[in-house]
């Protein structure tokens, strides 16, 4: 599983650092770092943080050319 | 654009960030024709911004940063092979390895590399290295491990400062030369300029402004340090060019685009112009190589490195592609770009560099938290927040709508009312490193610095 943030719209209501801060944390007051490429182990809690009030996390299988 | 616009061969050339939102978009408005990427790079389309933050910081691996898929896109992939050319006659793709991929449209989405040191034999030494790639990513952080004594860091735009902010982090000593007044000047104008400086020195970042680094010095071929252009010297183990992104033309020569070092020019609706300005209708380009008008200024060119732009100008070119001619869709969108460095989160929305004035309208410089509002003529076109960045959508809205320059007041944390002063954006020719936003009309800035003689801006923040 892996994981993109669109930062332009991530506005650090950090929901997302609580349900999964194994793969989101608060870098600061309001800068977001996460973990691209998810640990096994997070998927369930990254589904869920997912669920982000500005809906700025995309969730998906890695791009390239082994997609399918 | 002949036939069925929903079927025939697309070629993408570049597997970034813009080339797969585009094959994503292409699939999802029903393209059902063949598709290929090529990229240049082995590794399949990753996210950047990770590169000078997390993977820096010993946070993720550099081989961890590949970007999710939103969809099938059911394409053929090209990488690790260059693109060499178009004929622009046969329509092909001519690639390194020599075949040639006949197209029905093509799309130009190559992106920017980073500019190396200008001296080869010095950038040659072990240890002088560049940011752009996961591969740079991955070498600058195994030297980082290493722990080097100093981190010499050229060029202090948002990729040296980001850079110069994990150093810090790690412990590690870091020199920042910039040739311009101030860090993010370039981008940011004069007043967040000095507050980054403010920030950098007290982060113990030895920050050298108005400087030039005149060689790197080197003993059997390792470098050992560096001479500046005010005769001082220091000893460093690792040196970061820093000095912004070239864009990926070259491969256009001979194709009649209109390609060169600023980029490839096209229309709002990401259409490629020809060498005689003259619009394609079967070539479009899409990220960080475009140079499109953007209404909201002036319908000057704009080429913008910014990830939010990478991905709406590629869906905006993989829906023209596929659409028909009423039912294309112009690229509007607000040009926006955010940084972590130094414990703070910068973002800015607009063009801060399209200004005259700006104004500090929420918080201020001491706390470290704010909003610059940036206007030009009396309208607004850009503000930038530190820390604040849940205002921001309250100042797209005014951008958009061009509200009056200086906002008015709305702010209830300042009792005293903020006084607009030059923006004092450089003329981008002094800086070392490129602007994030290349403006490749003129400045108007510049042009009312010419006329006006305004005092130099009262700096409110100084280490």
């Amino acid at each position: 599983m892996q994981i993109v943030v669109d930062l332009n719209r991530c506005q650090g209501y950090a929901q997302c650092a609580f349900l999964a801060p194994e793969v989101f944390e608060l870098h600061g007051e309001e800068a977001l770092m996460f973990t691209p490429t998810v640990p096994d182990g997070q998927h369930e809690r990254v589904r869920r943080a997912a669920a982000c009030p500005v809906q700025a996390i995309l969730v998906g299988e890695r791009a390239g050319p082994g997609e399918r | 654009m002949n036939g069925e616009p929903r079927s025939g061969r697309i070629v993408i050339v570049g597997a970034s960030l813009a080339g797969l939102r585009a094959a994503e978009t292409l699939r999802d408005e029903g393209f059902t024709g063949s598709l290929t990427l090529v990229g240049e790079e082995p590794q399949p389309p990753y996210d950047r911004p990770p590169l000078s933050k997390q993977v820096l910081l010993g946070r993720t691996r550099a081989g961890d940063v590949g970007l999710p898929l939103r969809r099938e896109v059911d394409a053929r992939w090209k990488l690790g092979v260059r693109a060499e050319g178009v004929d622009p006659v046969g329509r092909q793709v001519i690639l390194a390895d020599g075949e040639r991929l006949p197209f029905d449209r093509l799309l130009i989405a190559t992106g920017t590399r980073a500019r190396p040191w200008p001296n080869p034999s010095e950038a040659r030494l072990d240890g002088v290295l560049t940011l752009r790639t996961s591969e740079d990513a991955a070498a600058l952080s195994a030297r980082l491990d290493a722990g080097p004594r100093r981190v010499l860091v050229i060029g202090a735009g948002f990729t040296g400062s980001e850079i110069a902010s994990a150093c810090r982090e790690r412990g590690l000593e870091v020199t920042v030369a910039e040739r311009g007044p101030a860090p993010l000047v370039g981008a940011l104008g004069g007043t967040l300029g000095a507050f980054a400086a403010g920030l950098q020195r007290a982060h113990g970042v030895d920050l050298r402004c108005g400087v030039t680094v005149t060689s790197l010095k080197g003993d059997h071929g390792r470098l050992t340090g560096a001479t500046f252009s005010d005769g001082s010297r220091i000893e460093a183990d690792v040196a970061v060019v820093a000095l912004g992104a070239v864009r990926n033309t070259e491969w256009l020569a001979g194709s009649d685009l209109a390609a060169g070092p600023r980029g490839v020019a096209c229309d709002a609706g990401c259409r490629a112009f020809n060498m005689y300005g003259i619009v394609t209708d079967d070539v479009f380009v899409a990220g960080d190589v475009a140079r499109f008008p953007h209404p909201l200024f002036e319908y000057q060119m704009l080429a913008l490195e910014h990830w939010g732009n990478a991905v709406a100008q590629a869906e905006v070119a993989a829906h023209n592609m596929v659409a028909m001619a009423p039912d294309r869709r112009p690229h509007l969108a607000v040009p926006a770009f955010w940084s972590s460095q130094f414990g703070v989160n910068i973002k800015s929305v607009g063009v801060p560099t399209f200004s005259d004035r700006v104004v500090i309208a929420q918080g201020s410089l001491r706390e470290g938290r704010l909003v610059a509002v940036y206007g030009y003529r009396g309208r607004i076109t850009a503000a930038v927040s530190v820390n604040r960045a849940k205002w921001l959508e309250h100042y797209q809205h005014l951008i958009e709508t061009a509200a009056p320059f200086p906002p008015g007041r709305g702010a209830a944390d300042r009792s005293e009312p903020a006084e607009p002063v030059p923006s004092d954006v450089p003329d981008p020719q002094l800086l070392s490193h490129g602007p994030t936003v290349a403006l490749t009309g003129h400045l108007p800035d510049r042009r009312l610095t010419l006329v006006r003689h305004d005092p130099p801006p009262a700096v409110a923040h100084r280490p």
